[in-house]
């Protein structure tokens, strides 16, 4: 055995304690959380916090959550889906009350990050609750007034459960170079004209960027749904080199 | 559910990592002994636990990382990676 010398972890990354300042039920099955973060460093789109809960015996569970809201706002907001599983999630999705308070530490991340300096088209696709990363991309880019072609195609189960419905049918209204493209793959209402598959490569290559514009492409969501776009991407002609992915698990929670 | 779990990407091991590391290190390019693809930690294949990560190369699934929390502290491992290589910042 070496003797080694006590290597105190860096204190770059501290615990901190956050306020819940709002509940925003974005769908049935997910809401937001808007936290508030003394000292909060700033953040870049598409990083993560890491969010510890202590019980009262001092057993500790913590899980990571995106960061859904562009660097520029004052509250920083978490979207948490509702599963019946896991450890944190269960409390932060159903029984969290304003004025909770939780520790977090971040923000955490440094491939998948996207800034609006970037020039190149962006290209985002989503699964589920995946788009809460996308979302704080989005948000920045508006907010920055970024106006280079940018294209998200959203996966969800059906119209009520797109989150951020009404907020992203207004950032694709603001004829600034983003389309949303969403597919209803379980229920769509009567006269849904929009798409209704899984994403696969059929679509991707008729609604997406040609590898030829060299788009920065996002994708988050389920395991699965990540790997086959990941896949189809690549068979398309994209270069894996500008393909970044962020895998929440098979729950897609 | 599968008797494999399913794997996450090495960005989700950011705060782990980051106990451990002076720089923001997903960003850092792993280069694999076994294929000696280079890719970005957090573009890697990860396994992780309550205790720790294994990161596996996303080309060739060798594993290039294994990083593993105790009371005491932390062990590191990357007989499996041939190099590590990390961006001088422009500050």
């Amino acid at each position: 055995m070496l003797a080694t010398e006590k290597v105190q972890p860096t204190r770059k990354l501290p615990w901190r304690t956050a306020t819940v300042r709002e509940i925003i039920e974005e769908t049935p099955r997910v809401r937001s959380l808007s936290l508030d973060i003394p000292d909060w460093p700033g953040h870049r789109p598409g990083q993560h916090v890491d969010i510890r809960l202590t019980s009262d015996d001092g057993y500790q569970a913590q899980r990571s959550y995106s960061i859904a809201s562009a660097p520029e706002a004052a509250e920083l907001l978490v979207t948490v889906e509702r599963i019946e599983e896991g450890e944190v999630s269960p409390y932060l999705s159903s029984e969290v009350i304003v004025g909770d308070k939780f520790e977090l530490r971040g923000p955490i991340g440094g491939h998948f990050v996207w800034s609006a300096f970037m020039t190149e088209p962006l290209f985002l696709v989503a699964g589920g609750s995946g788009v809460a990363p996308l979302m704080a991309m989005l948000r920045h880019r508006a907010a920055a007034g970024n106006k280079n072609p940018a294209l998200l195609v959203y996966s969800s189960r059906s119209f009520d459960d797109i989150i951020y419905r009404k907020e992203l049918a207004a950032l694709a209204a603001r004829s600034d170079g983003l389309k949303v493209v969403h597919t209803l793959t379980r229920q769509q209402p009567a006269g849904w004209t929009g798409e209704k598959k899984r994403i696969d490569p059929e679509m991707l290559s008729r609604v997406g960027f040609s590898p030829k514009e060299q788009p920065r492409i996002f994708i988050c969501g389920p395991t699965q749904l990540v790997e086959s776009a990941a896949r189809a991407l690549i068979e398309l002609g994209h270069d894996a080199g500008l393909i970044k992915t962020e895998r929440f698990g098979p729950t897609g929670a | 559910m599968s008797e494999k779990p399913l794997p996450l990407d090495g960005n989700s091991a950011a705060g782990l990592l980051s106990e451990l590391f002076a720089v923001e290190i997903t960003g850092a390019s792993i280069t694999c002994d076994g294929c000696h693809h280079a890719a970005p930690i957090g573009a890697a294949r990860l396994y992780g636990g309550r205790m720790g990560a294994v990161f596996r190369c996303a080309h060739c699934e060798n594993v290039v990382v294994r990083l593993v929390r105790t009371p005491e502290g932390y062990w590191l491992e990357m007989k499996g990676a041939r190099s590590l290589f990390v961006q001088a910042r422009g500050d």
